[in-house]
């Protein structure tokens, strides 16, 4: 009884796993390899971008999406973003956009560090896993028209 | 209904308030989030028999009467009438309290009355009780303009607020200014973002379906970018409220106000 009050206590003093990153390489303005090594899915990304509690995008963003009602207006329309960008660049934009221009307000989705008091269910968690981040570069790439 | 001389005072008081806020309009780019409230959220506010706010204000009215505490003492034992007594206080809070040897604010202050002076527990924050007699107190300067002490001893901790009022944070790495200062005026999907002023506190939010705090409404700011809430009543919420205040000096209290 003792010994496992302790592990109770043990566990709720250790650190949150760290979820490990994949290690990947910035090149110029863009991260070209996939951070899976695979192609994403297109109409998964989509729903990720339109999902309030994952993607997040449309708190700012607004873009092509008819059925959605409330979308921000703090950042550039995403229609023709995969004209504007080649894949790395979204990729690069994605992961840290703060790589891109230091003082951006958009969210690193695929970073862990340089963070302050995250809060407790979302430390050592990149808003997006890899999966998604390569899931949402694939939809972005099909925005080829500019509004 | 009867038309009634409350009536009218009702209806030329909701003038005065409009009458002020139209003309903060002209030579000041400040805007209290009352402005970019709809017309209906707008009468609501203005209007004290529809303003749900107005509830938590009555009760406090009663708590500020309620002998309480091994003392058996009210507020009014000490303070009389509130309508005299509390003119323009919540419009100077937060204030240094030498008894506390820090700044307190409104809620604080009640809190500490209640311990020092009525020999009584301190009420829970964001409790019914708490929130409805700084609404009561805060209503008694409802019109009137902030107007933060000139206080040395508070400096300190509006130089705090206004470091943690820059200090982006939470997993998707705000700062309050990011939004308040940058992007106030826009649309956050479908909320319009306000200029972040504590001008009607408690208020009766829509969303919330009941009054809150000025710390609660922080709190959601904090929730939303995914960062750890302060605890309620932790320095930083006081120290943040300084920094506000400061910045919305001149701007009319309207407690209880509306929001959506
Ligand atoms: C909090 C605001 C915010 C959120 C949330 C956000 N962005 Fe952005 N995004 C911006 C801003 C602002 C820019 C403009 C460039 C800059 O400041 O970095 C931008 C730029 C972009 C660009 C380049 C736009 C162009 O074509 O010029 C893309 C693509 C993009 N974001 C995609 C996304 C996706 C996909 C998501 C969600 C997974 C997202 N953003 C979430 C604020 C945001
Ligand atoms: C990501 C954007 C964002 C950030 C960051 C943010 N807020 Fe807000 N804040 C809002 C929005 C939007 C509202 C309006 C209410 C709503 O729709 O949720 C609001 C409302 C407020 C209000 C209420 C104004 C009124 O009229 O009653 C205050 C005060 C405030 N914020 C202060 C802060 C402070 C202080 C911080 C930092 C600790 C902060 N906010 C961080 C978006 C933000």
């Amino acid at each position: 009884m003792v010994r496992w009050l302790f592990l109770i206590a043990a566990l709720s003093v250790a650190p949150p796993a760290i979820a490990q990153l994949r290690a990947f390489a910035v090149v110029g303005d863009a991260i070209p390899q996939s951070l899976t090594g695979q192609a994403g899915d297109a109409a998964r990304g989509r729903a990720v971008v339109t999902d309030r509690q994952k993607g997040l995008c449309l708190l700012c963003h607004t873009g092509p999406f008819p059925e959605q009602r409330f979308q921000g207006n703090l950042a550039p329309d995403l229609r023709g973003a995969g004209s504007r960008w080649d894949e790395g660049q979204l990729r690069l934009r994605l992961v840290d956009s703060s790589k891109v221009n230091p003082s951006t307000i958009m969210p690193a989705y695929y970073r862990l560090d340089r963070l302050t008091r995250v809060g407790g269910a979302w430390q050592g968690k990149p808003v997006l896993s890899a999966e998604e981040v390569e899931d949402v570069v694939a939809f972005l790439l099909t925005l080829k028209d500019t509004p | 209904m009867m038309p009634s001389v409350a009536f009218t005072s009702m209806l030329s008081c909701a003038v005065a308030v409009s009458t002020v806020i139209a003309a903060a309009q002209t030579r000041d780019p400040r805007r209290s989030g009352f402005e970019d409230m709809s017309r209906e959220s707008q009468a609501m506010q203005r209007d004290d028999t529809a303003n749900p706010g107005m509830f938590a204000v009555l009760e406090g009215e009663e708590l500020w009467r309620a002998k309480v505490g091994s003392r058996k003492t009210s507020c009014a034992d000490c303070h009389q009438n509130a309508e005299v007594s509390m003119r323009g206080a919540a419009a100077r809070y937060p204030s240094f309290s030498t008894a506390w040897n820090g700044p307190v604010d409104l809620q604080g202050q009640i809190n500490l009355c209640r311990e020092t002076r009525q020999n009584a527990p301190p009420f829970p924050l964001e409790g019914p009780e708490l929130l409805a007699l700084s609404a009561y107190v805060g209503k008694q300067s409802r019109g009137m303009s902030i107007a933060p002490p000139d206080d040395a001893r508070l400096e300190p901790f509006r130089r705090q607020g206004e470091a943690l009022y820059n200090m982006r944070q939470g997993q998707l790495n705000f700062s309050c200014a990011n939004c308040h200062e940058d992007h106030a005026g826009q649309r956050l999907a479908g909320s319009l973002i306000p200029q972040g002023h504590p001008t009607g506190y408690p208020l009766y939010r829509l969303e919330w379906q009941g009054i809150g705090s000025l710390q609660r409404r922080l709190r959601g700011c904090l929730i939303g970018v995914r960062a750890e809430p302060y605890a309620y009543g932790a320095e930083e919420y006081i120290a943040l409220e300084l920094f506000l205040m400061s910045r919305a000096r001149g701007m009319a209290v309207e407690t209880p106000a509306i929001r959506p």
